[in-house]
């Protein structure tokens, strides 16, 4: 038999199965509706787990793209000091953070796409709950017990099997967003332990570190050029300050020229 | 006829779409049976396509069972083979009826 047909009659034999067990037919209208209302808690708890999911995986994401970023300046701060060494390793660095993020932003559009459904899906339920409201009051109110029977088998088989399905997509859901979870959680304790850096690649921090040494030597040299400089520029000064000339001699040949203006200036000043 | 299309709700299709409907039936039936994934995804989609482009949404206060119940649209063979098994899905012990 064919898929479509087959499954149409597993829905109806459930919904008959639960029909049968009902004595009363305004109890079977009552049970089924207090089902519905569960029902639509479910699928609104659905919703709001879904979502937090959803806001769980962007916020990872988020957190991932500082990294790459971050990878990515320190493999340009490399390069401009001439270390192509460090720049391939940061970048390695970054590609693989890269797939992971990759990885992130395919469960991020499958968990709204989840959430989407499961929202129209709420919509649905709760419009047909509303109008099963109406049909329940509307047949104990006005149809003979025969004629009831009908009514209320029909109502109750038709509510059923979109419960069936809101059920199904529930559980669909709840499926993804578990599966979803177990990966998140281990990113999630990567990421609060700091050991992603490690994770990816063990050079990541002494990446950081050779770059924080060579900006540390670099610094170290500018600031000698510029002591080197001061010393120079202060030596003549020295000698101002000393007018007695005994001092004269005192380094005095290491001057530069440029040292020797800058000590000329100041003279010329203090003659006016 | 009423489709309904799970996790979508229920169509109004008329006979000629119906007709169609039946001979895809077939395929996705073969499918199911061969294991033949490809063949499978050709057939529920062209019937997920078939039924949202020409059926109507069935208002929500109609109450009425469906003739033909098509799977998730997303669905994966085994899922479908599990649903035809015992009305469940991978994950799930019943169909949530009462």
């Amino acid at each position: 038999m064919s898929v479509m047909k087959r499954v149409s009659l597993i829905f109806r034999a459930k919904a008959n199965k639960a029909l049968d067990r009902m004595e009363d037919p305004r109890e079977t209208l009552d049970y089924s509706y207090q089902q519905q209302m569960e029902m639509l808690t479910r699928v609104r708890r659905g919703v709001a787990d879904v979502a937090t999911s959803r806001k769980r995986v962007e916020l990872q994401m988020n957190s991932l793209q500082k990294e790459v970023n971050r990878r990515d300046s320190q493999a340009r701060d490399a390069l401009s000091k001439g270390r192509e060494d460090l720049a391939r390793a940061a970048l390695q660095n970054k590609t693989s953070l890269q797939g992971q993020l990759n990885d992130l932003q395919g469960q991020y559009s499958n968990l709204q796409e989840q959430e989407e459904k499961l929202t129209v899906a709420s919509q649905r339920l709760q419009a047909r709950v509303d109008a099963f409201r109406t049909r329940k009051e509307t047949i104990k109110a006005t149809y003979t017990a025969a004629e009831a029977q009908t009514r209320i088998n029909e109502a109750f088989s038709g509510i059923s099997e979109e419960m069936g399905d809101i059920g199904l997509a529930i559980q669909r859901a709840e499926d993804k967003t578990a599966q979803m979870q177990a990966r998140a959680g281990a990113i999630d304790e990567l990421l609060a332990s700091g050991a992603l850096e490690d994770h990816v690649g063990g050079q990541q921090d002494s990446i950081q570190a050779e770059l924080d040494k060579l900006g540390a030597s670099n610094d170290v040299e500018s600031q000698l050029a510029q002591m080197k400089g001061e010393l120079s520029a202060n030596a003549p000064r020295e000698i101002e300050a000393n007018p007695n000339g005994d001092s004269n001699s005192n380094g005095s040949e290491a001057t530069t020229s440029e040292a020797t203006t800058a000590a000329e200036q100041p003279q010329a000043g203090d003659g006016l | 006829m009423i489709v309904r299309i799970l996790g979508e709700g229920q169509f109004q299709v008329a006979e000629d779409v119906a007709a169609k409907l039946t001979a895809l039936d077939t395929e996705l039936d073969a499918a199911v049976r061969k294991n033949d994934d490809a063949a499978f995804r050709a057939a529920l989609g062209a019937a997920v396509r078939l039924v949202r482009e020409s059926g109507s949404s069935v208002p929500p206060d109609t109450f009425t069972t469906a003739d033909f119940i098509l799977p998730f649209s997303d669905a994966s063979i085994d899922e479908v083979r599990k649903l035809l098994a015992d009305g469940s899905i991978t994950g799930s012990d019943s169909i949530g009826l009462p």
